[in-house]
């Protein structure tokens, strides 16, 4: 090692360490930056993070229609079996038979919230809602029906 | 003004017109020791809270905030529960030793603390080579882990200690050449010298950039020195559990733990006495006002600002710094360290010899 170079390493050293320290006393001294939330005591001010993940639910507009064309790719797409999709065939007023959904069963004890039901879903009808206060004192109370009863699948989706 | 110099002179003086001289020294004894065994008991207290509320804060956390107002009393509810717990021997254990291990990491902080001046004429012990006292009891303190690895009867415990005993071992040199390039400076070994020498401005700023950086190397090798982050090699907690105080628990464990912040708390206010003039005012060259206005704060506000301020550093590094492994550790010391501040005790002689500091 040259002593140039020795120089050099001292100097690579001391300024990064110097860069780190500004960096964590940055957030010392700012005490605006905690993100820390007193989770109990704000929960009617809670803040969550956009991309925040805490039940698969099926979004139903006012007229009781879903998007769910019962394709079943989201139980497909689901690692560790957490969706059950029942289908039944509906009959079109031109009397031609159709797949449709009957049930969208979801085992929320078993979800993991890995999203890839949400990304494998084709007409965007589940989404992540940010509920995630599920604490039960009976387990079946966890499997879930996510469409409504009556509902059917809104005009025009395929 | 408020001045604790005045205070023990009137102790001294009281004691010495009611009691004869043999009884007045037991009284003082007395007084040393409930002194001491408080500061010890309250820096504990202090310096575990100040840890978690800085560690928290460069986190972006809260830290704790619910045991009292602001989480104050935290650390007293923590005390409670350690002196409650059982202290636990291991059964192979050389029960001897590893009862006697905390004990004597605890006495070498004691010790650390007597030549210590906390404010202007208030300080145990005098001697006039305090600082190599100091130097010398500090590396006591590797025996005290070195023991309480060795007796634990546990790999882990005895890992660390020996990693404790590499590094202490090797950073008290560095320690050691940055203490005596102040000596050099300011011509004593005396506590009190030292401090006085600093009356017209602190060797941090008078050494020039030598002395500021014998300041760096001093900071490093102390951080070193007391087993903290990021040189917590000895209990590593994520490779040795917790190194040399895996097998302790209870009221043992919670004397190895004080002892550290003791002894984080000794060596920065050996810092503070060296580098930062102790409990001396800051004063600047000439200017009349101001130097009378520093006056007015007391000195025991100002050692335990300095002190603190360093306190605070060393914490800041703690929580910034990843730990270095076992070979970067000795190349930071052998390599680094020890070469610079070699060449800068040169320096520093020069600068003596020459009398180019102010």
């Amino acid at each position: 090692m040259s002593v140039k170079e020795y120089i050099q390493n001292v100097y690579n050293g001391v300024t990064s360490l110097l860069k780190g320290m500004r960096k964590t006393g940055y957030y010392f001294f700012h005490p605006k930056e905690i993100i820390t939330q007193q989770y109990p005591d704000n929960r009617s001010t809670l803040q969550l993070a956009e991309r925040f993940r805490g039940e698969v639910v099926m979004p139903h507009d006012a007229s009781n229609e879903h998007a769910c064309t019962g394709c079943t790719a989201c139980e497909l797409a689901c690692p560790n079996g957490t969706i059950k999709i029942i289908t039944r065939f509906d009959t079109t007023p031109e009397g031609k038979k159709k797949k449709a959904l009957d049930t969208f069963i979801y085992h929320l004890e078993l979800c993991t919230m890995c999203n890839l039901c949400v990304e494998a879903c084709p007409t965007d009808a589940i989404k992540m809602a940010q509920n995630f206060e599920h604490s039960v004192f009976d387990r079946s109370k966890l499997t879930k029906k996510l469409n409504q009863p009556g509902s059917k699948i809104r005009e025009g989706v395929e | 003004m408020f001045s604790l110099e005045h205070i023990t002179n009137e102790v001294q003086n009281w004691l010495s017109s009611n009691f004869s001289s043999g009884w007045v020294l037991v009284w003082e004894c007395l007084i040393v020791i409930v002194l001491t065994t408080g500061l010890f008991a309250v820096l504990g207290l202090v310096l575990v809270l100040m840890e978690r509320k800085v560690a928290a804060q460069i986190q972006i956390r809260l830290g704790p905030n619910r045991v009292g107002p602001r989480g104050m009393l935290q650390t007293v509810a923590d005390t409670l529960k350690l002196v409650m717990k059982e202290g636990l021997t291991p059964d192979l254990a050389d029960k001897f030793l590893f009862n006697l291990a905390p004990f004597l990491v605890m006495m070498v902080a004691m010790l650390l603390l007597a030549p210590i001046a906390f404010a202007r004429g208030f300080q145990l012990w005098d001697i006039n080579i305090g600082v190599l006292y100091i130097s010398a009891v500090s590396s006591l303190s590797v025996i005290g882990i070195l023991m309480a690895g060795w007796a634990s009867n546990n790999k882990y415990s005895l890992l660390g200690a020996m990693r404790s005993g590499a590094q202490i071992v090797s950073y008290e040199l560095s320690a050691g050449m940055a203490v005596l390039s102040i000596v050099v400076l300011s011509g004593s070994l005396q506590i009190t010298e030292i401090i006085q020498s600093q009356q017209n401005g602190w060797w941090l700023f008078k050494g020039h950039i030598p002395a500021v950086i014998a300041f760096v190397v001093f900071i490093i090798a102390v951080t070193a020195e007391t087993n903290r982050a990021p040189f917590d090699l000895a209990e590593a907690e994520s490779e040795l559990t917790a190194g040399f105080h895996t097998e302790y628990s209870g009221m043992k464990f919670a004397l190895f733990f004080l002892a550290e912040y003791i002894n984080i708390f000794i060596v920065c206010a050996i810092g503070a006495t060296l580098f930062l003039g102790g409990w001396m005012p800051l004063h600047i060259g000439s200017w009349g006002g101001f130097n009378h206005l520093m006056d007015y704060i007391p000195s025991s506000i100002w050692f335990l600002g300095k002190t603190f301020l360093l306190i605070f550093l060393i914490m800041w590094f703690r929580w910034t710094f990843p730990r270095l492994r076992v070979d970067q550790l000795l190349a930071l010391e052998w390599k680094y360290l020890l070469p610079i501040s070699m060449l800068n005790l040169l320096l520093v002689t020069l600068i003596a010899i020459l009398g180019w500091h102010f």
